[in-house]
């Protein structure tokens, strides 16, 4: 796919030499810094961070972000304009860089008994109504003692019951989003599954 | 509070986050001049960004950088 005007002139200026390289890369530095500011900015409102902190996540996220772009730049096929493919490395260094910021502790098994009982609240049941969930969570908390696997299991447990932010366990499993999420998809497939064929959920869609 | 029902439900097209971050420039771009055809042409991105939370907020963040250009 041929590069258009613009991404043409953003790659043959980064891989030049002298001045116009250092041009480039200072209006490349300026890019990123101003759309890493804009979406700490945007994400603000979920992570308790003070201004200065924030200011420096961006910082190093706009940095991070430079360093992908130049290290891909030779990769670059014009599949999108050059901005939005930089772009991209400011979002994945932002979300990375929040996620290592609420490191708390490694996710244990197996779940104990308080875990169980807080299992209904995370899904909206309150205990008024308990009469009509019982054998639900009876059935869900069958499922995922014998449907799921360990892995499955704890990151199960880490993302729906206590809440920790998906990157976050990326940094505490050492692994990749990907593989994250792959395993609470084959949890979530599994689990309804099993509740489908016990008649608590429907198959179709709602 | 999550919806039982609905977080359990999974889309066979999802492609996961691998492939959503690989291709999240082209799709953003491609969303910007035609959602439909974007859809269209990936719906296994456009079936992960419903169900994955973090993909989805870097893709708000791609379009909000976009917007402000
Ligand atoms: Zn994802």
């Amino acid at each position: 796919m041929p590069l258009d005007e613009i991404s043409a002139r953003w790659v043959a200026d980064l891989q030049a030499t002298g001045a116009v390289r250092e041009d480039a890369h200072a209006r490349l530095h300026d890019l990123l810094l101003r759309a890493a500011r804009a979406e700490v900015g945007r994400r603000s409102g979920r992570v308790r961070l003070s201004g200065v902190e924030l200011d420096d996540l961006a910082y190093q996220a706009a940095a991070d972000a430079m360093l992908a772009v130049l290290g891909k730049l030779a990769g670059f096929r014009g599949e999108s304009r050059f901005t939005t493919w930089a772009y991209k490395f400011v979002m994945l260094e932002v979300s990375a860089k929040i996620g290592r910021h609420f490191w708390t502790r490694k996710p244990t098994l197996p779940l104990d008994e308080a875990d169980w009982e807080r299992i209904p609240a995370r899904f909206g049941l309150s205990s008024e109504n308990e009469a009509e969930w019982r054998e639900l969570m009876d059935a869900f908390r069958h499922s995922m003692e014998h449907e799921l696997n360990e892995r499955q299991r704890l990151i199960f447990k880490a993302i729906v019951l206590d809440g920790v932010p998906l990157d976050t366990l990326c940094v505490e499993l050492s692994t990749n989003r990907n593989a994250i999420y792959k395993n609470l998809y084959d949890a979530r497939r599994k689990l309804r599954a099993a509740l489908v064929a016990k008649g608590h959920l429907s198959e179709d869609a709602s | 509070m999550i919806d039982l029902d609905a977080f359990l439900r999974t889309d066979p097209q999802d492609v996961g986050c691998g492939e959503a971050t690989e291709l999240l420039h082209v799709y953003a771009d491609l969303h910007l001049a035609d959602p439909e055809e974007a859809a269209r042409r990936y719906p296994g991105i456009l079936a992960h960004l419903r169900a994955c939370g973090p993909c989805s907020t870097d893709f708000d963040g791609l379009i909000a950088a976009l917007h402000e250009e």
